[in-house]
């Protein structure tokens, strides 16, 4: 955790957008529960599964979604070219130039606030949409969609239902108190390399036979087993290791067995750097990604890191954004070819962003600090319009100008583009009557889900 | 089933041997003895069982006791050679001396202040805070206390009336490690850990009654980063608020209240909880260890002890509470007293389907080790280690290579492993907050991940054992004695021979290890 003024105080301007977006969500508090008195039913999900890119680090709102070349060269650096896109009116980072081309199937948030500055902190408030350190450790969006779209909703599917691609984020990240069986399956390994090492699924030195041939002997060798055989303990026991064995043998194993896809596929997301292409890590996870969501996986994280340019941030951001640009790029595109974008959310975004204005001075040279005031974020597909942008921040992109959108709210989109009603019972061990999304009696800032975009 | 096919005509075979003859089954579960009542325990838990026509299980075999006692008492497997010292040892009271030995050894405090620390919520991070130096000093003195077999009753007021600073006074942090410092959230810790009660179902009065009187504590930063003086506030007692607020204390059991102005309220709460009349303070201390050693409270869940959820056995209850009282609240009594018990010492292999036996203690039942004894059983057999730091929160913790997880401080500890298997949050205090049920992540983990199998492929201990030629029969015998500590049976030696056999160079025995640390044997207390 970096020292740094992890709480900031609160500035005079950020208690009147506070207020303003609290005065906004008790508007439509109230008119949710009017509506809710009368029974409404719920709509039926848009949505089937869930893909988060997650910017570990928090990447520059000013030098990938939003822009402002006009501030100066004390906020925009040498990046003040930003590119139009191929929706009316809407320039992103000149570092995204695939993206721009697929802009009419997402749409940018650029009015994401929470005020934190802290990485765990802001990375709970962000994927929580609750405030940290309160006294209750919440899930974040992918254990919710786990608990209301896994296994005790009827999900079928061989692979778990939340999956990380390939590195977990630790403990901020994921199921709070809704414990191990919500927590994500997190697959290690690189699918960029010849094969893709799925922790526990893809075995090294072990092909299919030599597999069936280990688990002969462990049935062989399970006298424990063969005397209690009606032991209710053992039968969840079998059970989890028939899934198991699913996924090594089955089709589990073949999901994440990218080389059953062309060539040409493969190569789609691959960065074009000029002189050179490589493979990487964060293009094949989107490809896996995409591979998960045909199998019916609800919920996949992929975890892409790095973005925490305190030094010299513009080489970090053509080091990063062009990768970020071809593999989100390509994935929109190919989830389109294949008609799943339609019911498959997309969403982008960090921690937070990073301060517009550029310390030059060493040892930063160039860099960029944690700003939890404004950053941006990017949603597709499942529900969300493309091609707009809701919010906007200042001239120098310092703070929210209008419709500020609070994590919880977009959270919310998400859950009720998913079919997961936001003011639902959230279940919990201490059984306190706790919803999926903060209530204005949370007293957390909310400003209503993205209806303009929904 | 498939599987089973072989095991169902075997198991069948037995079946009707027993009908005939009532000779033991084969297995290397179960001994020989029909269990026979040790004690009062084993008179009210047998009879119980007659009572409800229930056949309990035989006692169980030398391995298995073996094993199960390691595992309940320091949370350790036995070595091999402890293992084989124990099988071989033939003095009729080995197993009550061998009791006696493990609650004397260091490992002991170690495994019960995990559990202790489970239910008292230790952990640096939120939603309980109290940070890493806190911990270690909290962590400290509760395994101290069960190291030194500190009377229960003494154990539980030096916290409750504990003041000072966090760091020097450790017993102060149990009115840190809550979720909330509000005194209706403070009660409900109390009422929890030492009372093995919720109040969130108790009548609105008797929760804000109690919460009285931890109304007046004060918590006060110093300069020092992260210390904290935990204190009765007396100026605020003396107060004109402070006063009214003291008026409306009330024990849970509506006993009359006498507080002396100025004196500490938790003083007189702890005096009321400690007292031999309480309804709760025993019985929930016994129930609770029943639980821990048996799977099963008396009073199931072992946390939730109230007027509509009844002791199975209310004589045993009472009469562990007395004893526990007569004994002045040593709680290793209490453990010799249900580890000696032929009731403790069932096997695992119900001899009826009565759906009642379970809660009735008619076997002993099946639960899957917790996440920090599994990962020290793998380090064990293999002589590996592991790697336990933490960088959240400040200042940053690294723990030394051998760390055993049983022996972590800290709940906060990064550990992927730990995680996956279900450690205690520790966020509440709920037996719940653990979590040991199976999940497919987990048998990937142990079947097929690139940890486990780099511990058992890099394991010079295993190589050391396999000796010059690993397809003896001897390393069969060692393998099974440091995994599942017993003598393989002789079904199960044809079989391992068979795969050395087949298999080329240390291959076979590998294979070997992997199949028993995957067997349900090694992975659940049975």
């Amino acid at each position: 955790m970096s020292g740094t003024s992890r709480f900031e105080p609160v500035s005079r301007r950020e208690v009147l957008v506070r207020g303003l977006a609290g005065t906004a969500g008790l508007l439509l508090a109230g008119g949710r529960a009017a509506s809710g008195a009368d029974k409404a039913p719920p709509k039926p999900p848009r949505a089937k599964s869930v893909i988060q890119i997650w910017l570990a680090g928090g990447p520059s709102h000013l030098d990938s979604f939003d822009p402002k070349p006009e501030a100066g060269n004390d906020y925009c650096g040498p990046l003040n070219n930003p590119i139009a896109t191929n929706a009316d009116g809407i320039r992103i980072g000149e570092l995204l130039p695939r993206l721009a081309k697929q802009a009419d199937k997402f749409s940018i948030v650029r009015s994401m606030t929470h005020g934190d500055n802290g990485h765990e902190t802001a990375a709970y408030l962000t994927q929580t949409g609750r405030r940290p350190g309160d006294r209750l450790v919440f899930p974040c969006a992918g254990a919710v969609v786990s608990l209301f779209k896994g296994y005790e909703a009827g999900y079928k599917g061989l692979i778990p239902p939340y999956i990380v691609l390939t590195q977990s984020q630790g403990r901020f990240s994921e199921a709070g108190f809704l414990g191990a069986r919500h927590m994500p399956f997190a697959t290690g390994g690189d699918p960029a390399q010849q094969k893709f090492m799925v922790e526990g699924v893809v075995s090294p030195g072990l092909n299919d036979q030599q597999q069936a041939k280990r688990r002969e002997l462990l049935r062989k060798l399970d006298t424990l087993g063969s005397v209690l055989k009606t032991d209710p303990a053992l039968k969840a026991f079998y059970q989890s290791e028939d899934q198991a064995y699913d996924m090594i043998l089955g089709d589990g194993a073949k999901a994440f067995d990218l080389s059953q896809e062309s060539d040409d596929v493969r190569k789609r997301y691959d960065v074009n750097w000029g002189t050179w292409i490589s493979r990487t890590r964060f293009g094949q996870s989107c490809l896996a990604a995409r591979r998960l969501v045909q199998r019916g996986v609800p919920y996949i994280t992929i975890n892409f890191g790095g973005w925490d340019s305190h030094t010299d941030n513009f080489k970090v951001m053509r080091q990063l954004l062009p990768d970020l640009d071809t593999g989100l790029a390509s994935l929109l595109a190919d989830l389109a070819e294949h008609g799943l974008l339609e019911s498959t959310i997309v969403w982008c975004c960090g921690e937070f962003g990073r301060t517009p204005r550029i310390d030059w001075g060493a040892p930063w040279n160039g860099g960029r600090n944690h700003y939890g005031k404004v950053f941006s974020a990017l949603v597709a597909g499942g529900g969300f319009k493309g091609g707009r942008i809701v919010g906007s921040s200042d001239a120098k992109g310092e703070e929210v100008k209008d419709r500020p959108v609070y994590p919880c709210d977009l959270l919310g989109s998400i859950y009720e583009l998913m079919g997961i009603d936001p003011g639902g019972k959230l279940a919990n061990p201490m059984d306190l009557p706790l919803t999926v999304t903060p209530t204005k009696a949370d007293g957390i800032p909310m400003a209503g889900r993205l209806k303009e975009i929904m | 089933m498939k599987r089973f096919v072989v095991a169902v005509a075997f198991v069948a075979a037995v079946a009707i041997a027993q009908r005939s003859q009532a000779a033991p089954p084969k297995n290397p579960f179960e001994g020989d003895a029909d269990p026979v009542a040790q004690g009062r325990i084993d008179e009210l838990v047998l009879g119980r069982l007659k009572q409800l026509g229930i056949t309990p299980a035989r006692v169980c075999s030398d391995g298995v006791f073996v094993r199960r006692l390691y595992l309940d008492v320091i949370g350790m497997l036995p070595t091999a050679e402890e293992a084989r010292q124990f099988l071989q040892d033939t003095d009729r009271d080995k197993r009550r001396k061998l009791i006696d030995r493990l609650l004397e050894r260091s490992e002991y405090a170690d495994y019960w202040a995990m559990k202790w620390c489970d239910l008292l919520r230790v952990k640096s991070e939120f939603p309980i805070k109290l940070w890493p130096n806190a911990v270690q000093a909290y962590h400290r003195w509760i395994r101290a206390s069960v190291r030194d077999n500190m009377p229960y009753d003494r154990f539980v007021r030096e916290m409750l009336t504990a003041s000072g600073s966090n760091f020097r006074n450790p017993q102060v942090n149990f009115y840190r490690a809550v979720q909330s410092r509000d005194p209706q959230a403070v009660a409900q810790a109390v009422a929890l850990s030492f009372m093995g009660v919720r109040p969130e179902s108790w009548p609105k009065e008797r929760w804000s009654g109690m919460a009285v009187f931890f109304s007046q504590i004060a918590y006060k930063p110093t300069v020092e980063w992260k210390e904290e003086i935990v204190q009765f506030d007396l100026e605020k007692a003396r107060s004109q608020p402070g006063v009214q607020t003291l008026r409306a204390a009330a024990f849970p059991d509506a006993a009359a209240v006498r507080l002396t102005p100025g004196e500490d309220p938790r003083a007189a709460f702890a005096d009321w909880l400690i007292s031999p009349k309480n309804p709760w303070f025993a019985r929930n201390a016994v129930n609770r260890v029943w639980f821990w050693l048996l799977g099963r409270g008396i009073i199931h869940p072992a946390d939730d002890i109230r007027p509509d959820n009844p002791a199975a056995n209310p004589e045993l209850l009472a009469f562990l509470e007395q004893d526990l009282i007569a004994a002045r609240y040593d709680m290793k009594h209490l453990l010799r007293q249900i580890l000696n018990s032929t009731t403790y010492q069932l096997s695992c292999v119900a001899r009826s389907d009565d759906g009642r036996g379970e809660a009735n203690f008619a076997q002993y039942p099946l639960r899957r080790l917790e996440a920090e004894v599994i990962i020290d059983a793998l380090c064990q057999i293999t002589g590996t280690t592991e790697h336990y730091s933490s960088i959240i929160p400040e200042p940053y913790t690294f723990m030394p290579e051998n760390q055993r997880a049983v022996a972590l401080a800290d709940a906060s500890i990064t550990s992927p492993f730990l995680e996956k298997f279900g450690r205690s949050s520790r966020d509440t205090g709920l037996e719940s907050d653990r979590n040991n049920r199976p999940s497919a992540a987990q048998r990937l983990h142990l079947l097929n991940s690139s940890h486990v199998r780099r511990k058992i492929e890099t394991s010079r201990k295993l190589r050391a054992l396999l000796g010059a030629d690993p397809k003896r029969a001897e390393s069969i015998v060692e393998i099974y004695l440091t995994v599942l500590s017993r003598m393989p049976t002789d079904e199960e030696l044809q079989v391992a021979k068979a795969h050395l056999k087949e298999t080329w160079g240390d291959a076979g025995p590998r294979d070997l290890v992997w199949a028993l640390i995957n067997s349900p044997e090694f992975c659940y207390r049975h």
